[in-house]
C-alpha cells in the first residue's frame, strides 16, 4: 500500500508541465517569478522526500490537501462525489451479478443446449462490446427516435428526487455492469460445470432430490469460490468503467473529477483519487479473502 | 486470398507449437489443409473469428486494397473538405463523412493499422515480459520472488484505466517517434504491455512453479545444467502453449484498451486515424449524425470479437485443460 502511494506520488512529480502552466489561461504564460511564488505556496519547491513524507502524514490524518485552483479542501469535494460513484458502482455490480450468475448457471446445467450456445455467444459479445460505443448509440437513438426520455443533463440528487435519480442512473449502471457480466457468465459456467461433474452431485440426484435443491444447494454453494474471485477481479475494471461512463453521461462522480483534475494538472486531487481508487481495490480484495474462508472453511490464512 | 494466408498462419502456429520436423512441401501443405479443415469443423465460430481477423490484418498491412478509388469519391482521408461535411452514408461515401468532410470508411480502414500495430505490439511485449517475470520469479523463489511479487501486487492494485492514463500523461512527451509508430502510439503500446505483462506474470508464475517440480527439471539439475539453461531449455518451452493461447486472447483486450484511451483523449493523437478517437469526435454531433458513432464502434467490436473467438477455439484445440480459464 505504501508502495502504491509512492508510485502515484512519483508519477505525479514526473508528469511534464504543472498547473502553473495553465494558470495564465488566455493571457499567455506566467513569468517564471510568479510561477515560483505559486509553487512555493503549495510547497512544491521543497525536495521530493519532504513533500512525500508531508503528504503521507496528511493522508494518515485524513487530510487530502486542497485543489490548486479553487483552494477548497479536496475532502469536501470528495464527500460530494463519493456517494454518486458509489451508487453507480453498487448498481453496476448488482447488474453484473444479476445478469452474469443465472445465465452462467443455466448455461452449465443445460450444457450444449440452445440456452448454453446463446448464453456463451452473448458472453463473448459482451466482452467485445466497447461500452462507450453502446452508451453513445443509446444517447443518439434516444434523441432521434424518442424511444425513451433522454436523461436530464444535470444529475438529480438521490435524496432530493429519487425517481429522477434512478431514471438517470439506470442506463449508465446497466452499461458499466454489463461490461463485466461476460466474464461472470464464463467463469460461473466453468465453475458450475466442474462442480456438476462431482460425485456428490450424482449422489444428490440419485437420492431423488429436486433439481432446484441439487443445483442451488449442492451445486452453486460449491461453485461460489471462483464466482467470488471474479467479483474481486472485476473491481479495478469497474472503477475504470465508471471513469468512462461518468465522462459520457456527465455524472459528477469521482471518475469525471479525476479526468478533469488530470487535464488541469491539479496534482493533489489526482494523487488523492489514485490513492482512494487503489484503497478500494485493496480493501475489496481483503473482503474477497474473508469471503473465501467463509465459503470454504478448509482455507485458513496464517 | 484468405484461405492461402490461413494455411500459412496455421502452419506456422503448428510448427511453432509442436516443433514439426521439416517435411517436403507437398505433405506439409496437405497436412496444413487437413488441419484447417479439422479446425473449421470442430470450431466453426473460431474459424469465423479467424477469417474476420485475417481480413483486419490484411486491412492493416495493405489498406489500399480495401479502398478502391473508383468507388470512393474522396480518396483523401486527411485534410479538410468543407463541401463534403456530414454526408450520410451513400454510394460515394460508404459510411458518410465527418465534421471535416473526411471519408469515414477510409479513415476506419486506415485505423485498422493503428489498432493492429498497437494490439500486436503490446501483446508480444506483454507476453515476453510476463514470461520472463513469471519464470524468474518461480524458478528462483526466495527474495527475488518476494520482491517481484510485491511489484506485481502494486501494479495490480491500481485500477487499470487509471494506471494507463497516469503513465500515458507522464511518458508521452518524452518518447521519440519510431518508424510508423508515433510517440503517442508508442506510449500506449508500452504502457498497456507493461501493465499486462506484470499482471499476467502471476499466472505464468503459477504454471512455471508446477513445471519446476517436474522430474526432468530435477534430472537436468542433477546433470549440472546451469540455471539459465534449465529455464530456457526446460521450463520456457513447456510454457509456450499457455503463453500463445493467452496472447491470442489478449489482443482483443489490448485493442479495447487502446480505443478506450483514445476515446478519453489520452490515446492516439490526430491526424492519425484511430477508432476510439473517431468515436470521441462523433460525440459532438451525436444527435444529428449517429452514423458517425455507429461505424467506428462496429470496427472495434468486430476486431475484439474475432480475436476472442479465435483465441477461444485455439485454446480448446491446443490445451483442453485450460478450457474456461478466461
Amino acid at each position: 500500500m505504501l508502495g502504491t502511494t509512492f508510485l502515484v506520488f512519483a508519477m505525479m512529480r514526473l508528469m511534464p508541465g504543472d498547473f502553473t502552466d495553465f494558470l495564465g489561461g488566455d493571457f499567455g504564460a506566467l513569468d517564471a517569478e510568479t510561477k515560483a511564488l505559486i509553487q512555493a505556496e503549495f510547497g512544491l519547491d521543497q525536495n521530493w522526500a519532504t513533500q512525500y513524507i508531508g503528504w503521507i502524514g496528511d493522508l494518515l490524518r485524513g487530510d487530502f490537501g486542497v485543489s490548486v485552483y479553487s483552494g477548497r479542501p479536496i475532502s469536501g469535494d470528495l464527500l460530494q462525489r463519493l456517494p454518486i460513484t458509489l451508487e453507480l458502482g453498487i448498481f453496476a455490480m448488482a447488474i453484473n451479478l444479476i445478469i452474469g450468475i443465472p445465465i452462467g448457471i443455466i448455461s452449465a446445467v443445460r450444457q450444449f443446449s440452445w440456452y448454453d450456445y446463446t448464453g456463451r455467444a452473448g458472453a463473448i459479445a459482451l466482452l467485445a462490446v466497447p461500452n462507450f460505443w453502446i452508451a453513445l448509440l443509446a444517447i443518439s437513438l434516444a434523441g432521434k427516435y424518442a424511444l425513451w426520455a433522454v436523461p436530464s443533463p444535470t444529475y438529480p440528487g438521490l435524496f432530493e428526487d429519487p425517481i429522477a435519480n434512478l431514471k438517470f442512473m439506470a442506463f449508465p449502471a446497466l452499461l458499466t455492469g454489463a461490461a463485466g457480466a461476460g466474464y461472470q457468465m464464463r467463469f460461473g459456467r466453468t465453475a458450475m460445470l466442474e462442480v456438476m461433474r462431482q460425485d456428490y452431485i450424482r449422489t444428490a440426484w440419485s437420492k431423488g432430490l429436486q433439481e432446484r435443491a441439487v443445483i442451488l444447494k449442492h451445486g452453486l454453494r460449491n461453485a461460489l469460490i471462483p464466482i467470488v474471485t471474479v467479483i474481486g477481479l472485476f473491481l479495478p475494471a469497474l472503477i475504470g468503467g465508471t471513469v468512462v461512463i461518468e465522462t459520457i453521461y456527465s455524472i459528477p462522480g469521482m471518475g469525471r473529477y479525476f479526468i478533469h483534475a488530470l487535464n488541469g494538472r491539479d496534482l493533489f486531487i489526482v494523487q488523492a483519487l489514485a490513492v482512494i481508487f487503489t484503497m478500494v481495490v485493496i480493501v475489496s480484495n481483503f473482503l474477497v479473502d474473508i469471503a473465501y474462508s467463509i465459503l470454504n472453511p478448509r482455507i485458513r490464512y496464517s | 486470398m484468405t484461405s492461402t494466408s490461413t494455411n500459412l498462419d496455421y502452419d506456422e502456429t503448428q510448427a511453432a507449437l509442436f516443433g514439426m520436423r521439416q517435411q517436403d512441401d507437398r505433405s506439409k501443405f496437405l497436412k496444413a489443409l487437413t488441419g484447417i479443415k479439422g479446425f473449421a469443423t470442430g470450431y466453426p465460430m473460431g474459424m469465423v473469428g479467424a477469417v474476420v481477423m485475417l481480413i483486419l490484418v490484411a486491412m492493416a498491412v495493405i489498406p489500399q486494397l480495401f479502398t478502391p478509388l473508383a468507388v470512393q469519391k474522396s480518396s483523401s482521408i486527411i485534410g479538410i473538405h468543407i463541401s463534403d461535411r456530414f454526408e450520410t452514408p451513400s454510394w460515394d461515401f460508404w459510411f458518410g463523412t465527418n465534421a471535416l468532410g473526411r471519408d469515414m470508411y477510409g479513415r476506419l480502414v486506415y485505423g485498422a493499422r493503428t489498432a493492429i500495430m498497437i494490439g500486436f505490439g503490446a501483446v508480444i511485449l506483454a507476453k515476453l515480459l510476463s514470461t520472463v517475470i513469471g519464470t524468474v520469479s518461480a524458478f528462483f523463489g526466495g527474495w527475488v520472488d518476494n520482491a517481484l511479487q510485491r511489484v506485481v501486487e502494486m501494479v495490480q492494485a491500481i485500477p487499470t484505466l487509471v494506471f494507463l492514463i497516469l503513465f500515458v500523461v507522464m511518458l508521452e512527451p518524452r518518447l521519440p517517434d519510431i518508424g510508423p509508430l508515433s510517440s503517442d502510439m508508442l506510449v500506449i503500446l508500452l504502457v498497456v504491455a507493461v501493465h499486462s505483462g506484470f499482471v499476467s506474470s502471476r499466472t505464468v508464475r503459477g504454471v512455471a512453479l508446477s513445471l519446476r517440480e517436474e522430474t526432468y527439471v530435477e534430472a537436468a539439475q542433477a546433470l549440472g545444467a546451469s540455471d539459465s539453461r534449465i529455464m530456457l531449455r526446460h521450463i520456457v518451452p513447456n510454457l509456450i502453449a499457455y503463453v500463445i493461447v493467452s496472447a491470442s486472447l489478449f489482443v482483443g483486450a489490448a485493442v479495447l484498451l487502446e480505443s478506450s484511451l483514445s476515446f478519453l483523449g489520452y490515446g492516439v493523437q490526430p491526424p492519425a486515424p484511430s477508432w476510439g478517437r473517431e468515436l470521441n469526435e462523433a460525440r459532438e454531433e451525436l444527435a444529428r449524425y449517429p452514423h458517425l458513432a455507429f461505424f467506428p464502434g462496429l470496427f472495434i467490436f468486430a476486431t475484439v470479437w474475432s480475436f476472442n473467438m479465435f483465441g477461444d477455439a485455439l485454446r480448446d484445440r491446443l490445451d483442453p485443460r485450460l478450457r474456461g480459464s478466461t
